[in-house]
């Protein structure tokens, strides 16, 4: 038995648990059926519904996008009509934004691991984490209701006066993102509280893991810029309702106005999705490289500024709205200096790789894809910052190529970073290693071939949202169409190894890749209530210079973390003393 | 935190250690939530300002429209009925279940007469034919974006009383519970939070009232 000095007024008695590597009881063995699971309270089975979810919109706005790519591999109509044109490419990202991209590594990931790197049973507000699931099912089911009924062709961002006279279902998709807003903003509240409350003993804020200051940046976002587009969201249901007039022209209303209310909460909103992608960054390129990140305060409160600034910037989406000279200039100015904490970032992680010993497993190989590809996204949004040349470069396919690059080249490529890298933990299989490596080089090989075409096509003058286009961009639009085929047959491999690890898969230990994350110090997959004792911290999550036993401490007179033991634990105890 | 022992209390929450930080904890995702709703009110606050600045006159003359007597009247039945919450918080942090009863029904009554009130203006303006946007049929006002006025009018008033609506049924629930015995001076985080809740309905009327009643 061993003492900890946990503050300078408190000593605390605390022994080392090795985490089971062959555990008698997990979250999954434990309350198991149907029912159970719909009406779970467990942050880690939420998390999986959650992941779940995301899946299925991903796959329906996936399907989308190779639609829309199909039917652009010629400059007249392919297969589809322009009024058809219109609906998949609204649908496909008003699906990837809202259902996708926005709950996917919080609400997913982040629930499964925030509790358990806090040593934490569960979040603050665990039936209000369910709810926060259930109100997302509610937000899709609005939003399908809009498919059967009209489709949705106003595109993602709803701009007002078409989206008040269009005669396809706006009301139902922008309810449906209203209630889905509610889960955000409650993901968010629990969230916040739990990082403030629920660290376990030692866990300071100079040793929260940086996934967990990732999330609370999020978090703030999310809480701050949410109810803004719920209330313009409201605003704008209410226009076509009862004609309020605020945005509407013919009534004497500011359609630009609608632009200020909604970018408000959209530009914040992309921080909303890379900022978290920035954290599961940091816990992956530490583990694999055996060392200590390089800049924990740096990248810590770099991802603070980035929520601060984030919610100064949404005017450079209005650049050629006709909004003042000044308010251009101003917007312009502050958009580059985002660039600077997303810079710090970069360089940090960078630096955290010299002279580590790297190993090139396949969240590691992500994390490599996402330098690559997000610092060419970051570099693209500064030129389209850049007041002379977005006026050219506006809503042109630069544009979508750019945030392509940092929604899917950096958010998503983390989310795959950190699907691969907890996989194991969340559930207790390891998956064909090579197998997914050819996923990722797939994915890599199959986005640069879909979106470089399209940054060339986009300076050439290619127009977004376009159902024709002149001869000259034929070569352009077919490599990118070819290219996304390839993405979708790299995602299908990547869906087809995960589900066989389910079956068939290695069993993985607890500890795989060598962490001193908290998380790894529980078994694969965890306890019900994620840890069987009180976990206490006496170091910081990147320590690798310290041993392993330092990391796997919990208070030596408190049993089963404050729990009867479960079930299934005590009958093989039973059987054991038997 | 150390002595986290398996007797917990029964209002104790499992993934809590103590009681102590399951009322922090509750406590401070309540405010969190209010920093939101203060959000949510913004944008609307915000196309009050930005309509306000284009239009000055139209505020000053629209405004006299509304009746400043009830709009008193209504502030003052609101602020009674925050200080019956914070009264009933009190009388629970004291053990005094008897005056928690009172004072939670004492506050869903004043907010009954709030939305009894409200109902009247609302019904005499659309007797008026003062109807949010393309419906306005008033002609008592020369200016031509009157109509967008009272859609502004509307929509605070209109989400406020939402709001008074919701933290009716809220005290109700809390008014149930105290019956059922649920609180004592050890656990009354419900009772605490929701207080916390209609403080802020309260807080929202007092800027709605100046900025649509009193200004001239």
């Amino acid at each position: 038995m061993a003492t900890a000095e946990v503050s300078n007024t408190k000593t605390l008695k605390v022994k080392r648990f090795k985490p089971s590597e062959d555990p008698k009881s997990t979250f999954l063995t434990e309350e198991k059926g149907l029912w159970a699971w719909l009406t779970t309270v467990d942050h880690k089975k939420i998390g999986l519904m959650y992941l779940g979810s995301v899946t299925f919109f991903f796959l329906l706005g996936g399907i989308l996008a190779l639609l829309l790519r199909t039917e652009l591999l010629t400059p007249a109509k392919t297969f589809i009509e322009a009024d058809t044109y219109n609906q998949f490419f609204t649908l496909h990202g008003a699906i990837m934004v809202f259902f996708v991209l926005v709950p996917s590594i919080p609400a997913a990931l982040g629930n499964f691991v925030l509790p358990m790197q806090l040593g934490a049973k569960d979040v603050a507000f665990p039936r209000l984490n369910l709810a926060s699931f259930y109100i997302y099912v509610i937000g899709a089911i609005f939003t399908f209701i809009a498919l059967a009924n009209n489709g949705l062709d106003t595109g993602w961002t709803f701009y007002t006066p078409y989206s008040t006279d269009s005669s396809s279902s706006v009301i139902w998709v922008t309810l449906g993102v209203f209630i889905l807003g509610f889960s955000s903003i409650l993901t968010g509240t629990n969230f916040i509280t739990t990082i403030h409350k629920m660290r376990a003993p030692g866990i300071t804020w100079g040793k929260l893991p940086l996934n967990i200051w990732a999330l609370y940046a999020t978090s703030i976002i999310q809480v701050l810029a949410t109810p803004v587009l719920a209330i313009t969201l409201l605003l704008l249901t209410m226009e076509r309702f009862l004609g309020i007039g605020i945005f509407d022209p013919a009534m004497g209303g500011d359609p630009v106005l609608f632009q200020h209310f909604f970018w408000f909460y959209s530009h914040p909103a992309v921080y909303i999705m890379i900022v978290p992608g920035f954290g599961i960054i940091s816990e992956v390129i530490t583990t694999f490289s055996k060392k200590h990140i390089f800049g924990y305060w740096a990248i810590a409160l770099s991802s603070l500024a980035i929520a601060f600034i984030g919610f100064l910037v949404w005017g450079h989406h209005m650049f050629t709205s006709g909004q003042s000279a000044v308010a251009t200039t101003v917007f312009s100015f502050l958009t580059f200096l985002v660039g600077i904490p997303t810079g710090i970032k970069i360089l940090n992680w960078v630096a955290t790789l010299y002279k580590g010993s790297i190993e090139m497993k396949t969240p590691m190989l992500y994390v490599f894809i996402f330098l690559f590809l997000f610092s060419i996204g970051g570099f693209t949004g500064i030129m389209l910052g850049s007041l002379a040349a977005d006026i050219h470069l506006h809503d042109t396919y630069y544009v979508v190529a750019h945030f392509h690059y940092v929604m899917m080249g950096g958010t998503l490529i983390a989310l795959l970073a950190g699907l691969h890298y907890w996989w194991p933990k969340m559930t207790g299989k390891m998956y064909n290693e090579f197998q997914a490596k050819i996923g990722a080089a797939l994915i890599f090989i199959g986005f640069n071939m879909t979106f470089l075409p399209q940054f060339i096509m986009g300076s050439q003058g290619m127009p977004r949202r376009y159902y024709n286009y002149i001869d000259q961009f034929t070569i352009f639009h077919q490599t990118s169409t070819i290219g996304s085929y390839i993405l979708g047959v790299g995602f299908l491999l990547i869906a087809f190894y995960l589900l066989r690890s389910l079956f068939s898969g290695e069993k993985a230990g607890s500890n795989p890749w060598g962490s001193r994350g908290l998380e790894w110090q529980a078994t694969s997959p965890p306890d019900l209530h994620n840890f069987d004792h009180t976990p206490v911290i006496i170091n910081g999550p990147y320590d690798y210079h310290k041993p392993m036993e330092e990391f796997q401490l919990g208070l030596a007179d408190v049993h089963h973390n404050g729990h009867e033991p479960s079930h299934a634990a005590k009958a093989a105890a039973e059987e054991v003393t038997n | 935190m150390a002595n986290h022992s398996t007797s917990h209390p029964t209002h104790v929450q499992h993934h809590f250690v103590d009681a102590d930080q399951q009322f922090d904890s509750a406590k401070m995702g309540m405010w969190v939530f209010l920093v939101n709703e203060i959000l949510f009110f913004g944008g609307l606050f915000c196309a009050y300002i930005v309509y306000r600045s284009w239009y000055p006159e139209l505020f000053t003359e629209a405004a006299l429209e509304l009746n400043t007597f009830w709009g008193a009247v209504n502030t003052v039945v609101l602020i009674g009925s925050s200080l019956t919450v914070a009264m009933a918080i009190r009388s629970v942090q004291k053990d005094q279940i008897k005056g928690l009863k009172i004072n939670l029904l004492i506050t869903i009554a004043l907010a009954i007469v709030f939305m009894v009130i409200k109902g009247f203006e609302y019904s005499h303006k659309f007797h008026l034919g003062i109807f949010p946007g393309e419906f306005y049929t008033f002609e008592g006002l020369e200016h031509a974006k009157a109509p967008i006025f009272f859609s502004i009018y509307y929509m605070l008033t209109g989400v406020h009383a939402l709001h008074v609506l919701i933290g009716i049924g809220l005290i109700y629930w809390i008014y149930r519970r105290a019956v059922r015995g649920d609180f004592s001076s050890e656990y009354y985080t419900p009772v605490e939070i929701t207080g916390l809740y209609w403080h802020l309905v309260d807080l929202i009327w007092i800027f709605l009232f100046p900025l649509l009643y009193l200004i001239e």
